[in-house]
């Protein structure tokens, strides 16, 4: 791990709003085939941060590369890397689930969009929905189609900009194993999400982004050290309402 | 890259077709405003205007389908609007395709559906007594003239699709644009105008595309009024189109 150059390297990335710093020198490092959370509260800048690392916006200052790619002075090498699903499924509505994948699989220039849309329509079990309009979908299924679209092409580098915001608990788990399955393949996967429960089960390492800078990084266990060492207490363990739900649902977490 | 810009724009136009023979209720809407106005001027004005011809419907004509045009153009302004919201832009653009095929997907489907809507007119037309006696080349430099005028109120269109902060904002500048016909010589013979109403209709673009189509479908000389339309048509798409460039770059940065 430590000799691979990183899949996604983040210098000193700046960026304002008008008058408004919203990323005041932002540096981190993700390494290949590692799911890396940039955790955050609401308004932090981590869409910011996912906007500029997909062309989608220029920093005012600091340097960012991904696939070893500037995304100032090659964005084109940059889109063949990556793949953005961005904070609201960016889905046609109007098209089918199936029509969808091609047009993605057309854009992408593959041999056969179609055989490629149907089995990731298998895949993220949405076969028996692939020939309806999306517009008829849940938010679970529109997700996963979203997803769905994003793998399209194998891009090395997915970024996942808040996947499980609004689904829910199933739906979040069946994202959350579609990432775990992305990270197993060798995919680099950038997560940014609010919820500490997902950056704790997914991430290999964890940003924390806050005021505009990164405070802390690490994996998991180097969080913890930050705070004292943990005390043996007894306490009486009620199953949580989420653990509840799915037992009643039938869905195992 | 640029092998790849006519690919996308094919792919951008499917989809973009996709939705217009998916929501035909936009050809209805587009159609049934002019429908009403070759009714209301042939049977219920039609009789106490003189407009110094013996075939009224026929001297409607032009008019109507500019008027059926302008309206028709709302729905890419629309279109466009609802693409930036969903972040299926925001997708399109993240991927390594030709970024300028998903405008010209939107600006050709503009033109497709543009052409129903006035195949449709024409059909009412001929059925309540619109002949023409014109010949092939000029039905054509009809069609060249019609589509001309729709590609540059289509760019211009663009401009709101992607400025506009509501949906009604992307679709509500057409309205001064079907306006524009009846303060020409669309219904009666400028003539007829007090002075300064007679000097504005004279010199705006719709009495000189008008005039040049009417001559084109009575096989008369169609004079200067072709070269007046054919400019006016240029000038307008060409600084639609920079300005619509200018917002979008804007947009994309």
């Amino acid at each position: 791990m430590a000799t691979a150059s990183p899949a996604i390297r983040v210098d000193g990335l700046r960026k304002s709003y008008k008058e408004l710093p919203v990323l005041k020198g932002v540096d981190f490092e993700v390494a290949p085939g590692s799911i890396f959370a940039l955790l955050g509260s609401n308004g932090a800048g981590k869409t910011t941060v996912v906007r500029i690392l997909s062309t989608l916006l220029k920093p005012d200052g600091g340097t960012a590369s991904v696939n070893g790619f500037d995304v100032g002075s090659e964005p084109l090498r940059v889109r063949e890397s990556i793949s953005l699903t961005g904070q609201f499924a960016a889905v046609d509505d109007i098209l089918t689930g199936r029509e969808n994948l091609v047009m993605v699989g057309r854009l992408r220039r593959l041999g056969n969009p179609r055989e490629t849309a149907d089995e990731l329509l298998d895949r993220f079990g949405l076969a028996d929905a692939g020939g309806r309009r999306v517009g008829t979908y849940s938010g679970g299924m529109r997700r996963r189609l979203d997803i769905a679209m994003s793998l399209i092409g194998d891009p090395p580098i997915i970024f996942l900009d808040e996947p499980t915001t609004g689904l829910d608990p199933e739906g979040r788990i069946e994202v959350w194993n579609e990432i775990q399955k992305l990270a197993g393949d060798g995919t680099t996967v950038l997560l940014t999400t609010q919820y500490l429960e997902e950056a704790e089960k997914l991430a290999d390492r964890i940003a924390i982004l806050h005021e505009g800078t990164i405070i802390v990084s690490g994996t998991l266990a180097e969080l913890r050290k930050l705070l004292p060492p943990a005390k043996v207490e007894y306490v009486e363990r009620q199953p949580t309402l989420e653990e509840v739900f799915l037992s009643v649902v039938g869905k195992q977490a | 890259m640029t092998t790849h810009v006519l690919s996308d724009t094919g792919v951008m136009l499917d989809r973009s077709i996709k939705h217009v023979t998916r929501s035909l209720d936009t050809i209805i809407t587009v159609t049934i405003m002019p429908i009403a106005f070759l009714l209301l001027f042939r049977y219920v004005f039609g009789g106490a205007i003189q407009a110094n011809t013996d075939n009224y419907v026929n001297y409607l004509m032009p008019g109507i389908l500019l008027i059926a045009i302008a309206s028709g153009i709302s729905y890419t302004g629309f279109r466009l609007f609802t693409d930036m919201k969903s972040g299926i832009f925001e997708r399109f653009h993240s991927m390594p395709i030709a970024r300028s095929s998903v405008l010209w997907g939107h600006v050709l489907t503009s033109l497709v559906s543009n052409a129903i809507s006035v195949a449709v007119i024409i059909g009412v037309g001929l059925a309540i007594g619109f002949r023409s006696s014109a010949g092939l080349l000029a039905w054509l430099a009809v069609a060249g003239m019609l589509t001309l005028f729709t590609l540059a109120l289509t760019w211009l269109a663009v401009i709101p699709g992607l400025t506009a902060s509501t949906p009604d904002g992307a679709s509500a500048f057409s309205y001064p644009l079907i306006f524009l016909p009846f303060i020409s010589s669309a219904f009666v013979p400028t003539e007829t105008m007090p002075g300064p109403v007679r000097a504005f209709a004279e010199h705006q673009p719709v009495t000189a595309i008008v005039n040049a189509i009417r001559a084109l479908f009575e096989q008369q000389p169609v004079g200067n009024d072709i070269w007046i339309a054919l400019a006016w048509c240029a000038g307008i798409l060409v600084i639609a189109y920079a300005l619509a460039m200018a917002a979008y770059r804007r947009k994309i940065t």
